[in-house]
């Protein structure tokens, strides 16, 4: 237990965490609703640093060079290396733009993919009277809770023996639809659609399809979005198996690309935290874009749990 | 939309809608399908996801039950039979436990700190005269959707030995001696648990918000009338209305704290978790045994980690009802 033998890291730890439980008694005692706090605003500012610095501090590394952040006291603003020490990067992994494009076309299939399975199956498991229903959805619930890691093995086997091995099809196809997607649409279906206005539409002599496309769709079109977008996310941070499955570096997805580049026996700060950087760029842009449907998202999934 | 509720609201029930879709969704009961519709139409629906499923997911779990038994080397194409040796040699396994200890020691680490500055952010939030929350929600969300593996390098970096400013930063605090985060058991834990913290906090808080927001405002006049504090109001409102969402978030921590890989896999710089093993993880573990070709142990592995899964499941499953049957009581 290091931490007893370093008194200096043990009270350190115990101030960190005194602090934030002071800050929240804090407070908790001292806020009105009526008004907000300073404290509110020092608190959500401090947060915004720590999620943002991880960024800028990629960029400043990826900007100076090793020689000018292995110094003491480091570097804090950003250098004007970037460009040369970006050349770095796809001097030591050629391939480095073609993994971007690659999880880019996979991200795209996978998210289109995920929403217009998850919408239809979504829909049926929702309000369609068929056998097995609740059998169905009991059982995409129950295999919500197993881990990924519990199949990993076989489904590799499996890839490989379809003759997948190494590819992006083995990135995309296990990934086209999920329990996960499924039963998200199917919870949004049922909390949005009164069943009212489908019988309506079907007593006016709408059949399934013609109901589904022009009642469900344009109820569920922004959920769907989301989906998507969570879907893409997914498969650009995915990982495990994407390191498990690729060797070629013409099929690597970006997260292996990234990897690759951190594999070497003496890390470069420098070219691995700007390859991180590449592969993290599209993503704030696209976070800036759609930033705020993302937090709706994750707030209105949440209610159900 | 609304039609459930026509209570008067107060601004800060204005800004969410989510309040709302809950009620509808209780509403309408589990099984309430449209009886007009012709339902042969959700097989063919659903058959696109009943196929994929069974031969990606399902097919997969049964066939890693079925080689757990076999001694099975993918690279000479060889497998033997050998009965439950895999569980029996997984459970005298030191490298297993040491695994399991890991795994846990992280994942306590990152989870209870957490849950408590993710509720304390949450109720920062909840403040209706709170001004740019846009914002603060979009930035509180943004650690969360960038890659684990970026993530895990820039902070390996930030707590590396000799230049990293977390060390640099306890010298200027007056504490010379450099924490070395990568060969330490316990300081390296906590550098793979801040990286988790830091992903999920954001996250975690807005759930927590969405069900704060949820809570009824009528109990929090009726408290305020009576003269609760908002302290008071915190734990006898706030606290009891999102408990079911502090066990969601707890179980779903604990499913993902038992997957934990990138981290540690990057901290350590290599699949077997640093000389000594210190962050070798359940799922570095699986990894590194699948790697070294004993397919038949990592399978064996991955039904051990499904069993502490659904044991932990289990567990939480079971304090919630009787917190819940508790609450009934009253």
């Amino acid at each position: 237990m290091n931490i007893f033998k370093d008194p200096v890291l043990l009270v350190f730890s115990l101030l960190g965490l005194g602090l934030v439980t002071w800050l929240v008694f804090y407070y908790l005692d001292k806020t009105r609703w009526r008004k907000v706090s300073p404290w509110s605003y020092i608190v959500l500012s401090v947060m915004v640093i720590i999620s943002a610095f991880p960024f800028y501090w990629m960029f400043i590394v990826a900007s100076n060079g090793n020689e000018e952040i292995s110094k003491n006291p480091p570097t804090l603003v950003p250098g004007g290396r970037f460009l040369i020490l970006m050349g770095h990067v796809f001097d030591a992994a050629p391939t480095f733009g073609l993994s971007i494009l690659n999880t880019i076309f996979v991200g795209t299939t996978i998210a289109v993919a995920q929403v217009i399975f998850s919408a239809i199956a979504g829909f049926a498991f929702a309000k369609l009277n068929f056998k097995g229903r609740k059998f169905l959805v009991l059982f995409v619930i129950g295999t919500m809770m197993l881990p990924s890691q519990l199949g990993i093995i076989p489904l590799f086997m499996i890839v490989n023996n379809l003759g997948w091995g190494s590819t992006l099809t083995a990135i995309v196809v296990p990934a086209l639809v999920t329990a996960f997607g499924v039963f998200w649409m199917r919870q949004i279906i049922d909390a949005q659609i009164p069943n009212e206005l489908l019988e309506a539409a079907s007593i006016d002599g709408a059949g399934v399809i013609r109901v589904f496309r022009s009642v469900v769709l344009p109820i569920i079109a922004q959920s769907s979005f989301v989906l998507g977008l969570f879907a893409f996310l997914g498969t650009w941070n995915d990982f495990l198996w994407p390191l498990l499955i690729l060797n070629d570096p013409n099929q690597f997805t970006v997260q292996v690309a990234v990897n690759q580049l951190s594999a070497s026996y003496t890390i470069d700060y420098a070219l691995v935290l700007g390859g991180a950087f590449l592969a993290t760029a599209p993503l704030l842009l696209l976070f800036i874009l759609v930033g705020r449907q993302l937090v709706s998202g994750v707030m209105d999934g949440a209610v159900k749990g | 939309m609304a039609t459930a509720t026509k209570k008067p609201q107060t601004p800060w029930r204005v800004s969410t809608q989510a309040p709302a879709k809950k009620k509808k969704s209780q509403k309408a009961p589990d099984g309430a399908v449209v009886k007009s519709l012709n339902g042969n139409w959700g097989y063919l629906f659903t058959a696109p996801f009943v196929v994929m499923f069974l031969v990606f997911g399902l097919a997969p779990v049964v066939y890693s039950v079925y080689i757990a038994f076999f001694q099975w080397d993918p690279l000479d194409m060889t497998h033997t039979f050998v009965g439950i040796a895999n569980f029996q040699r997984v459970v005298a396994d030191d490298q297993f436990w040491l695994a399991v200890r890991n795994t846990f020691s992280i994942w306590a680490l990152s989870t209870f700190p957490q849950m408590l500055m993710a509720i304390a952010l949450a109720n920062v939030l909840r403040n209706p005269r709170l001004k740019f929350k846009t914002f603060w929600r979009t930035m509180l969300l943004v650690p969360n959707i960038t890659s684990v593996l970026a993530v895990a390098i820039v902070f390996g970096q930030l707590f590396s030995r000799d230049f990293g400013l977390v060390n640099l930063a306890r010298e200027w605090l007056g504490m010379p001696n450099h924490i070395n985060f990568v060969s330490e058991t316990i300081p390296g834990h906590i550098a793979i648990a801040t990286m988790i913290t830091w992903r999920w906090l954001g996250y975690n808080a807005l759930i927590f918000l969405a069900a704060m927001l949820a809570v009824p405002n009528e109990l929090y006049e009726a408290a305020a009338i009576d003269g609760a504090s908002s302290w008071r109001q915190f734990t006898n409102v706030t606290l009891p209305g999102i408990r079911n969402t502090i066990t969601f978030v707890l179980v779903v921590g604990t499913i993902g704290g038992l997957q934990v890989f990138a981290e540690p896999l990057t901290l350590a710089g290599g699949e077997s978790g640093g000389d000594s093993r210190q962050f070798s993880t359940l799922t570095l573990f699986l990894f590194e045994q699948a790697h070294m070709g004993n397919w038949g142990y990592a399978a064996t592995i991955g039904i051990m980690i499904t069993f502490i899964v659904l044991i932990i499941s289990g567990i939480n499953f079971f304090f919630t009802r009787r917190i819940a049957n508790g609450e009934n009581v009253q």
